[in-house]
């Protein structure tokens, strides 16, 4: 059983980008990149499947141009078998990357795709449930375990209010969530090993799909910021200016 | 054209993120349709109440009683067609459907619009809240969500027609096992007027519990958590505050002995009034702050307890 995992290159989660003086968009010129935090959770669990016997195979798959060699080297220093760059001059967007996705899950014939529930750059939170579309395949979003048994996935996944456990046919795709599992650091000597294994790379527009924008970009803001506020030095001060304001019984 | 929302219930109750999808939908100035799958009588009288509504288009099958993304989505595209614009309010529910549905039309989907204007175009947060994106779809159908919060909600009263339809056959390849609920005699999150989070610095899910409570009682506040916070098991996962989990707007919030990292402040920023304890005068969190107490929360929150009057 392969299991494919969708490894995206974005802002590293600590930097507080910028936007461009133009406000044409976000200035990442040097900025530092890494591997979107939950598809690092997807990466594991993958391994992890593996290790427990119950895959034989993890791939891991970007899309971009071959800046995202990086977030590859990291996923196969994890430990990932192979990895798959589909590169495109044009900027993908989330439809767009579906379809290729598709192509590379039907090309693989993976049984399971792990990807994250959300990219911490765009936020879209979509991909996996566009996936699961486009191959009519069950989805199971946000998990935060799972269990594979036989041609079967259980996977609990949370949601507002709770829990929610359910059962899929494989092939199936699944988003991770952060609290799916804890994933390995990397080690020096794995890196360095990654670094000579072969990235495979596809050409995006020789597969033949409709990977056109859908969405145009206008315009990028820093959203307003609050005023700033007060230091009080202590609770009944806290208390008394709160009371002072409008609606606000204490 | 019309626009059609779909109805978000937890099988008992309508969520009131409803009304405000309602309110968002106005935009279009085209007859707004609601979809209600599945769901009980309370659930479609609330529906029916809601103003501005033209239709309740209700779709009852046994497989809708737990919906499955899957069997929500093709019900939804069986109806797509009478539609410019389908829309719902964002929450676990609807991130797990529309993206879904907007595959299937082959359009882009919009997640968590801000504002709505003319001509598809729609302000999005992106890089946990630092940074917005105006964006405008070339599709013919506009599939969003939008951020709850930054509409009104719409106002009951009104007596709307109620449509029965079938739902297309259950899906099959996914099935309902189980679920869990975090009981709480809280208010909701995502609703509640006051909202007392709560950090690491807590320590335990004991002294969770044994300082924010008192507080969260005598004010009717709804708790709330950060990652830290939940991933060291003292608060469940529903209530965690940020980027990753619930986005929160409340008249008063208050951030207790947390740190004010940018995925928590995504969640939060938008609240009308933010009191911060920490005691580190240098907390990011203070810079969101209206109201910033330098101290030990173990010492001031038993105090503010005290010191505020009981709204129940
Ligand atoms: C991809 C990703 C997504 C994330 N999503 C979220 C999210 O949705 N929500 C979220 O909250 N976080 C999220 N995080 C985590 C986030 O980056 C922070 O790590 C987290 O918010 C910190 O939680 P904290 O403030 O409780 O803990 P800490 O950062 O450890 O802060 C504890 C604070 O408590 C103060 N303190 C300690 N003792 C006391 C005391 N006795 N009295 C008063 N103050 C005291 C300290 O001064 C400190 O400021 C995410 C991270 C990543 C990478
Ligand atoms: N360009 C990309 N390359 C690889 N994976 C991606 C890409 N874009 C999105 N993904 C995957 O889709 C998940 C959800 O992304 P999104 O829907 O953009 O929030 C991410 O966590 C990745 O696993």
């Amino acid at each position: 059983m392969k299991i494919l995992v969708a490894v995206k290159r974005v802002v590293d989660y600590n930097i507080k980008v910028r936007v461009k003086p133009d406000g044409s968009d976000v200035d990442i010129a040097g900025v530092k990149m890494g591997v979107n935090p939950f598809d690092e959770n997807a990466i594991e669990e993958a391994l992890r499947l593996k290790e427990q016997g119950k895959a034989t195979e993890v791939i891991a798959v970007s899309f971009g141009s071959t800046a995202n060699h990086d977030v590859l080297r990291h996923a196969l220093a994890m430990g990932a078998d192979r990895a798959i760059l589909v590169e495109s001059a044009e900027k993908l967007q989330s439809l767009g990357v579906a379809k290729l996705l598709k192509a590379v899950v039907l090309r693989e014939q993976a049984n399971l795709i792990i990807l994250g529930k959300q990219s911490i750059d765009d936020d879209a939170g979509q991909m996996g449930q566009i996936l699961a579309a486009l191959l009519d395949y069950p989805q199971a979003t946000f998990a935060s375990t799972i269990k594979l048994d036989g041609n079967e996935a259980i996977v609990t996944r949370e949601v507002d209010g709770g829990t929610e456990t359910i059962a899929l046919d494989l092939p199936a795709v699944i988003t991770a969530d952060l609290r799916l599992n804890e994933p390995r650091f990397v080690k020096l000597p794995n890196l360095m090993m990654a670094r000579k294994k072969p990235i495979e790379s596809i050409n995006a527009s020789e597969l033949g799909l409709d990977i056109q924008p859908r969405l145009t970009l206008l315009k990028v803001n820093e959203p307003p910021v609050r005023k700033p506020g007060i230091k009080v030095n202590s609770v009944e001060e806290l208390v008394s200016k709160l009371r002072a304001h409008e609606g606000i019984q204490l | 054209m019309k626009t059609l929302i779909l109805a978000e219930h937890n099988g008992k109750e309508l969520s009131p993120a409803v009304q405000q999808a309602v309110t968002a939908a106005q935009f279009w100035q085209a007859p707004i349709d609601l979809l209600v799958a599945g769901g009980n009588d309370a659930i479609l009288q609330t529906a029916a109440s809601i103003q501005g509504v033209t239709r309740v288009i209700h779709a009852n099958a046994a497989h809708l009683a737990h919906p499955l993304a899957e069997d929500i989505a093709n019900l939804v595209v069986s109806l797509a067609e009478d539609y410019q614009v389908i829309l719902a309010s964002h929450s676990s529910y609807s991130r797990n459907v529309l993206p879904r549905v907007s595959a299937l039309l082959d359009v882009a989907m919009i997640s968590n619009a801000l504002t709505i204007q003319a001509d598809n175009t729609y302000t999005r947060s992106c890089y946990a809240g630092n940074v917005h994106y105006v964006v405008q779809s070339i599709d013919k159908t506009q599939v969003l969500t939008i951020h709850g919060s930054n509409f009104a909600a719409a106002s009951l009263g009104a007596n709307t027609e109620i449509i029965n339809i079938d739902a297309p056959a259950a899906f099959t390849k996914t099935r309902w096992v189980s679920e869990t609920h975090n009981l709480s005699h809280r208010p909701a999150l995502s609703s509640a007027k006051i909202v007392i989070s709560g950090g690491r610095s807590l320590g335990s899910a004991e002294k969770f519990e044994e300082v924010l409570s008192p507080l969260a009682a005598k004010l009717g506040a709804a708790l709330g958590a950060t990652r830290a916070a939940v991933d060291a098991g003292y608060a469940p996962n529903d209530i965690q505050v940020g980027q990753t989990g619930v986005v929160v707007a409340p008249e008063l919030y208050f951030a207790i002995g947390v740190s004010g990292a940018v995925q928590h402040t995504y969640g939060m920023k938008d609240s009308k009034i933010i009191v911060a304890i920490n005691q580190d005068p240098d907390a990011p969190i203070f810079q969101v702050a209206d109201y910033g107490l330098v101290a030990d929360l173990f010492d001031v929150v038993p105090k503010l307890t005290e010191e505020v009057n009981s709204r129940n």
